[in-house]
């Protein structure tokens, strides 16, 4: 049940034209800032908007032109838009109840997806008794009821607060594993870490960089990604102090609270928080989170320096902010040996996505 | 400093009803309210604000739902067209509806030379002209509440898979429920108290047109103390019907 689309549309003088193709169970992020026309592609694939022009398939069935109750989409918005007259469970089986299932089947597999995301508790509760995590919950279980063949998920945790989105993103990592092909619209390169395969970078109606989602964010080929993603990312596994690398090297940090220890992790912090020192230098700071590298490239990035880093370890594709008179004490160049330092308090720890071609 | 003038409100709405009660000889109440033209008014007004209130939702339903979902080109107009009657004095739309659907009216004439009946003058007249003023109340107070919510639960019934039908049925009219209901006890109190269409319209003619209010204003003329007594038992109707009928809307209670 793969996603092809491929979308123009005009609104007022914004104008968008996007190609997205997701293979079959897969999950693509689309990661752009406000404005950059996500919701216009929502739009677009769910029927609520008409475009100029669109060829979108789904699961081989081409689908324009046809109304959005019969195109197999779910929507999965940042509020939780449960129908406030009805029950949780009575929510949960609207759909199966609208597409003519009985009101004892409905019912069955309203509590099969309630149990699904833990929310067998709340079945008998109005939506109005529901806090914001409790309410995404039922509206997943809601969306995932109807069965969909594509699911587009609009910054899913945008209105959760901080307490509840790791719970939630955890679950909805768990239940896309096995779940429908998916959509994640996002701003927040997290989101597409944690659930996304692949990634599609878009700005001002346009696509400018896509492929997997970890080389995308940690390596980005445009100044526009880079700007809006521009992290670094150590991929390994999770341990009880942070993160096991490739190499064997233990990245402390702090994980997010749905890390499982032995499960597939990233570690995931800004370029400004990574120190560099002369390679033989005193000044190590925390003893951990250091690495020998040598410096690949040094570019300006607005104020400041960029440093890029190369190396056998966890440090190879680390970037670092300096400032040009930094650089100049240091007298760094490319070649040059350094050491790079991370304090931990600065290193999240976060799930990763299972991205085929990496360990 | 807001309780001077709403003080002076609240006196304005209490003070004349009180002052109709100092007015009536309560123990000749009884014997002025239980005469049978009263009661055929009583009656009467009951039978047409009802009959007048299910058309006002079987009409004013649908409408609102259009005016507020609607994109084509004028449908702001057609929004200020259907205040008209809320604007227009009462008399004027009784003497507009008669002109429509009288002798001479183009679909008076019609409705004579097809039916053999006429309008104007009888109890549907009084109907019709109690919808034509009520009518307003309801679908302004539904197609609040229906831009106020948007369309996001409409679509996301859609993507639900829900039909059209199913999402209006499931969604759209629970979600107007509350609406719903102030809408109708605002237009059967309007369609309870209307007299200057129903007058110019259907005229006073005892048990076919002649409801309370045109009672009251008949007793007026020849029977003051009667024509208070009706008047009690008018806001004694009023009251029973905000009483039973509260809106939870009003009390914040949505939800």
């Amino acid at each position: 049940m793969s996603l092809t689309a491929r979308i123009s549309a005009v609104r007022g003088s914004f104008s968008l034209d996007v190609d997205l193709d997701v293979p079959s169970g897969h999950v693509l992020a689309l990661l752009g800032p406000n404005g950059s026309g996500k919701s216009t592609v929502l739009g677009c694939l769910a029927g609520l908007i008409t475009p100029a022009s669109a060829e979108i398939t789904v699961a081989g069935r081409a689908l324009a032109g046809v109304p959005p109750h019969r195109r197999g989409i779910g929507l999965l918005s940042q509020d939780a838009l449960l129908f406030p007259h009805l029950s949780a469970a009575d929510n949960v089986a609207f759909s199966p109840r609208s597409t003519g299932a009985g009101r004892r089947a409905a019912r069955e597999r309203a509590f099969y997806w309630l149990a699904e995301v833990d929310a067998v508790p709340l079945a008998g509760r109005r939506p109005g008794q529901l806090s914001g995590g409790q309410a995404q919950r039922v509206a997943i279980a809601r969306a995932l009821a109807a069965e969909p063949d594509l699911l587009l998920l609009d910054e899913p945790f945008a209105a959760l607060d901080v307490d509840a989105a790791p719970a939630i993103r955890g679950l909805l990592r768990r239940v896309l594993k096995t779940g429908p092909t998916t959509l994640l619209v996002t701003h927040d390169p997290l989101d597409a870490l944690a659930l996304a395969d692949h990634v599609a970078v878009l700005n001002d109606g346009r696509i400018v960089e896509r492929g997997p989602t970890r080389e995308v964010l940690s390596a980005p080929r445009t100044a526009f990604t880079a700007r809006i993603a521009g992290l670094n990312l150590v991929a390994g596994t999770a341990v009880a102090e942070g993160l096991r690398t490739a190499s064997g090297a233990v990245v402390s940090g702090l994980p997010a609270d749905d890390v499982v220890p032995g499960e597939p992790a990233v570690a995931v912090f800004p370029p400004n928080a990574v120190a560099v020192y002369p390679h033989d230098g005193e000044h190590r700071g925390s003893p951990r989170n250091t690495a020998d590298a040598v410096v690949a490239a040094l570019e300006p990035h607005g104020p400041v320096i960029r440093l890029r880093a190369e190396g056998d370890g966890w440090a190879h594709g680390l970037t670092a902010d300096l400032t040009p008179a930094a650089v100049a004490e240091l007298a760094l160049e490319p070649g040059s040996a350094v050491t790079l330092s991370v304090k931990a308090a600065t290193v999240a720890i976060h799930p990763a996505a299972a991205s085929p071609g990496s360990s | 400093m807001l309780a001077v003038p709403a003080t002076l409100a609240l006196a304005l709405v209490v003070l004349p009803v009180v002052g109709l009660l100092v007015r009536s000889d309560l123990t000749r109440l009884p014997s002025l309210v239980a005469t049978p033209s009263s009661w055929h008014a009583l009656r009467l007004s009951l039978l047409t604000a009802a009959l007048s209130t299910v058309t006002c939702v079987l009409l004013g339903v649908p409408l609102a739902v259009v005016l507020a979902r609607a994109r084509f080109r004028g449908v702001r107009l057609l929004r200020s067209i259907v205040l008209l009657p809320l604007v227009l004095p009462p008399v004027v739309g009784g003497l507009a509806l008669l002109y429509l659907l009288g002798r001479k009216g183009f679909l008076g004439m019609l409705i004579t030379t097809l039916t053999g009946e006429s309008v104007p003058f009888t109890t549907t007249a009084v109907v019709i002209a109690q919808t034509f003023v009520a009518m307003p109340f309801l679908v302004v107070s539904l197609e609040g509440a229906l831009r106020g919510s948007g369309d996001r639960y409409e679509q996301v019934a859609a993507t639900l898979g829900a039909r059209p039908w199913t999402v209006f049925r499931r969604v759209t009219l629970p979600l107007l429920l509350p609406a719903l209901g102030s809408g109708v006890v605002l237009s059967f109190a309007r369609a309870l108290g209307e007299f200057g269409a129903t007058i110019t319209f259907a005229g006073s003619l005892e048990d076919v047109t002649r409801t309370l209010p045109l009672e009251v204003y008949t007793q007026a003329e020849v029977d003051i103390d009667s024509a208070v007594a009706l008047s009690l038992l008018l806001i004694v109707v009023a009251v029973v019907v905000i009483a039973v009928a509260r809106p939870r809307s009003w009390e914040g209670g949505l939800r």
